[in-house]
């Protein structure tokens, strides 16, 4: 077992007393004739914090770019199955794929501020670009996103100085503020610390805590003691299958599968 | 009907509008395509009449004259390709020369400045080389004219300064820069890993160059080689200006002649009657020969160009 | 760029070199050097004549004062009529350049699986060889000969964007192609729409690479003349309207060219200079602006 004392997994929080918010039924996806992710079934609760563990190539990320589908802007997937938001299916017929991702964001692995935008601009570029010109809204938008990232006081005095002039911690962050400031229900994250430095990293770590509050998080990490730090949940996924999904204390002392268990123990991955 | 996922917004916010905006930008793309079917079409039919009345007389025949309103272009056909070919022969080493002494030889504090006069000279507008020939290349053309004349007489040729020979170098001086530009990219892509190792087979500058750019290189100098004609073969003012506009075929070196762009050039603004097909029919023609030119230095850069080279 | 070449000072190494691939090295080396002389006279030859012979000739008159009547020979005037005329058909160009280049350049950067992309761009390709002047014949055959409109400024300005597309629609293509997929996914996660993306924040960021590549254009095209004397035909007097023959910096230097009078003449060479200088400076604003993105 690698060194996970008990103190270092999260507490299982109230992980099944609510109806979960989010449902994957029997989610394929396909890339050309090649099967990357098979026959998933999942499902997410209000405001908790999810992991998707595997080795790489395992179809976590696909799995995630599903939910919020990514893979209708790229040509030759094809992702079969029903994902469910609040009993919708985000894969109905007539649902526009742009209404999908106002309601679920995501932020990427490596931090993308827009480039020509100042911070502000930045944080609004979801609303502002949508023809959203109420100066106050936009005020209290940005005040309470970057608050919501952690990142308010950093930044509070210098709003306008160009998004790409932050550290790359501060740029994650200011990313999370730009998805918060759409107003999401889903947050998705895809490996958003791995290019970040330890204190970056422990930072927005920290931040999941206080953001689980306003929307729930599915996040993709390749970093076990991630998973186990800020996760009530935590799925594992293997050659494209999802093996097992358990509260995350469940999941590191008494793994149910045997592969869940080598790769938690470092034998693989 | 499924229950809408999330509060009706604005049909510009959806993807509704996107496929609008598909629209529009195909519209756009798609006039690139039209232009093109524009030039062939308008110029074909422009020039039917003379085909028509000419047949093939047209491209073989050498009567260009107005008074019987018979036009042949022949001889311009014959000086287009006979001055880009000559530029090029003159040209290409020069260029290629110039190219390696650059990349190769020239320490960093004069290659740059001769690369960037160089690239200065390719942009120089086609009017002002032809101000120059006129009235700096020419006088001098002329004293060697003289002088060569004068040391072959037998061969009867006149030194008129205007001509095929002035029209060649000043169009060789003209592509020397745009063929360089495109040699010196094309060998500085070449990966250093190929100069070292012929260096550590202990081989002479010269080798290295020989044995180890030159293969690589050899497919993109020859593109820009093509290039060069293509662009040669379209040369207009500067040649207008100092071919002499003599509607036949150069009997030597140093006798006055005409392009196809030159003749268009020179007779279109006062060119009456049958003479306004023939010439949009030399256009036609002009345009065949540099969309194939230019399509064949497209492939054979594309398909040539070894692996590691992206030009 | 040289490398350093391995010494061939101590004895044991000198032997391998014979005698005769040392006579080749140093014949081209030789050859190589001399070629390039060559290639370097006219050259300066031309920088010069351009240089002396245009700042010799230049002063106010030559920019604000238009021809004189062709019988008063007494000298002076200038080419502020052909000034104008070069911006009023540029900037028509431009219309027609930059809505057919800059969307071209999108079709091809953001659609690239459309079927059509290859073609689109074979043919953007191929239209960067055509020669001007068949351009001008073009222009003239479609629209002059067949009466639609007169020798003008309007069709002068045609075929100059005719000739700036191709240009506007590679440098566009390329400049749009360095933006990071993962701007477009993070716009596009937030709920935007794919045009609002494409226009709002790629085209923003690729901003400096697409004005560097009309910079280009305009070069290219401000010293064309050949296309402008069938289409624009020239015109010595100083005119505003689009709709009637129009004078142009390039055409002005052709005719004084062959014009007896002197002072005409060396108002082509101010008129070259002008043209020159300006060409001079866009590249390096181009060049400029290169370094910055990088």
């Amino acid at each position: 077992m690698q060194n996970l004392k008990p103190q270092h997994i999260k507490a299982s929080g109230p992980v099944s007393d609510k109806e979960p918010r989010l449902i994957a039924q029997d989610v394929s996806i396909f890339y050309g004739d090649k099967e990357a992710v098979k026959k998933v079934n999942l499902s997410f609760q209000p405001n908790t914090v999810n992991a998707l563990i595997g080795p790489s190539g395992c179809g976590k990320t696909t799995f995630l770019r599903a939910i919020n589908r990514m893979h209708d802007l790229t040509a030759g997937a094809r992702v079969t199955g029903q994902i469910m938001l609040d009993g919708a299916n985000l894969y109905g017929e007539g649902i526009d794929p742009v209404d999908v991702r106002r309601r679920i964001g995501m932020v990427f692995q490596k931090p993308n501020p827009f480039p020509t935008m100042s911070i502000y601009d930045n944080v609004v570029a979801g609303l502002k670009l949508a023809g959203e010109k109420n100066k106050t809204k936009l005020d209290s938008v940005v005040e309470k996103s970057l608050r919501g990232a952690a990142l308010w006081d950093e930044v509070k005095d210098r709003l306008k100085a160009p998004g790409a002039s932050l550290s790359g911690g501060q740029q994650q962050r200011l990313c999370i503020a730009r998805a918060l400031a759409v107003d999401p229900e889903i947050l998705l994250m895809d490996e958003p610390t791995s290019a970040l430095d330890p204190q970056s990293t422990a930072r927005i770590e920290d931040l999941m805590e206080t953001l689980k509050e306003q929307v729930t998080i599915v996040i993709v990490t390749h970093n076990m003691q991630q998973a186990s730090r800020v996760s009530d949940t935590t799925s594992f996924f293997l050659l494209g299958d999802m093996i097992e999904h358990s509260p995350t204390a469940q999941m590191f002392t008494t793994p149910k599968d045997q592969r869940t268990e080598a790769y938690i123990s470092g034998k693989f991955g | 009907m499924t229950p809408s996922i999330t509060k009706p917004r604005s049909r510009s916010l959806s993807s509704r509008s996107d496929q609008t905006f598909q629209a529009v930008i195909l519209g756009l793309a798609s006039m690139v395509l039209l232009i093109a079917g524009l030039y062939a079409a308008v110029l074909l039919l422009g020039g039917i009449p003379a085909f028509a009345k000419e047949g093939l007389g047209f491209f073989f025949g050498t009567n260009w004259d107005p008074v019987s309103e018979e036009y042949q272009a022949f001889p311009f056909i014959v000086g287009t390709f006979v001055t880009a070919l000559g530029a090029l022969v003159i040209a290409t080493p020069l260029a290629i020369a110039s190219a390696l002494f650059v990349v190769e030889y020239a320490p960093k504090w004069l290659a740059q400045p001769v690369a960037n006069l160089v690239e200065l000279l390719a942009a120089i507008p086609s009017v002002v080389y032809g101000l120059w020939g006129l009235f700096v290349m020419l006088p001098i053309m002329r004293s060697f004219q003289t002088w060569f004349v004068l040391t072959f007489p037998s061969l009867g040729w006149a030194p008129t300064g205007i001509g095929l020979f002035s029209a060649m170098v000043l169009l060789a001086i003209m592509v020397i820069p745009f063929i360089s530009a495109i040699s010196r990219d094309v060998i500085r892509l070449v990966p250093n890993d190929q100069r070292e190792a012929a260096y550590a087979l202990g081989a002479t500058k010269w080798e290295v160059i020989r044995y180890g750019i030159f293969p690589y290189a050899r497919a993109g100098i020859l593109g820009g080689v093509i290039l060069g004609l293509g662009r040669a073969v379209g040369e207009t003012l500067a040649v207008t200006m100092v071919i002499g506009n003599a509607n036949r075929i150069a009997p030597n070196l140093f006798a006055p002649t005409a392009t196809m762009s030159s003749v268009i050039a020179s007779n279109f603004n006062e060119a009456l009657g049958a003479m306004v097909p023939a010439l949009i029919a030399i256009g036609f023609v002009l345009f065949v020969f540099t969309m194939i030119i230019n399509y064949v230095a497209r492939i054979i850069i594309l398909r040539l160009t070894p692996q590691g080279i992206r030009l | 760029m040289t490398s350093s070449l391995p010494t061939t000072q101590s004895k044991g190494l000198t032997r391998t070199l014979s005698p005769k691939r040392r006579l080749e090295n140093l014949s081209a080396t030789v050859i190589i050097g001399i070629l390039t002389v060559i290639v370097l006279l006219p050259l300066f030859a031309i920088t010069y004549e351009i240089l002396s012979q245009g700042i010799g000739n230049i002063n106010l008159g030559l920019f604000i004062e238009s021809p004189k009547s062709v019988i008063d020979t007494s000298g002076g005037g200038g080419v502020a009529h052909a000034i104008v005329g070069s911006i009023m058909m540029i900037a028509i160009g431009l219309v027609i350049g930059l809505l057919v280049g800059v969307g071209a350049g999108i079709f091809l950067a953001e659609f690239s699986e459309h079927k059509l992309v290859p073609l689109v761009r074979l043919f953007a390709d191929v239209l960067t060889g055509i020669p001007a002047i068949v351009v001008g014949l073009v222009v003239f055959q479609a629209l002059i000969n067949s009466r639609i409109i007169e020798y003008s400024a309007v069709a002068g300005g045609i075929a100059l964007g005719f000739i700036m597309i191709p240009i506007i629609v590679r440098s566009t293509e390329e400049v749009l192609k360095l933006v990071p997929v993962s701007i477009r996914e993070a716009g596009l996660a937030l709920g935007l729409p794919r045009w609002l993306v494409t226009m709002q924040i790629v085209l923003p960021a690729a901003r400096a690479g697409i004005v560097t590549g009309i910079i280009l254009a305009i070069s290219r095209v401000g010293g064309e003349a050949a296309p402008l004397l069938l289409t624009a035909l020239g015109n010595n007097f100083f005119s505003l309207d689009p709709t009637k023959a129009m004078a142009a910096l390039p055409l002005a230097v052709y005719k004084y060219a062959f014009s007896p009078f002197e002072h005409l003449i060396r108002q082509a060479w101010a008129a070259s200079f002008v043209l020159v200088l300006l060409i001079f400076i866009s590249s390096l604003i181009a060049r400029y602006v290169i370094r910055e993105r990088n």
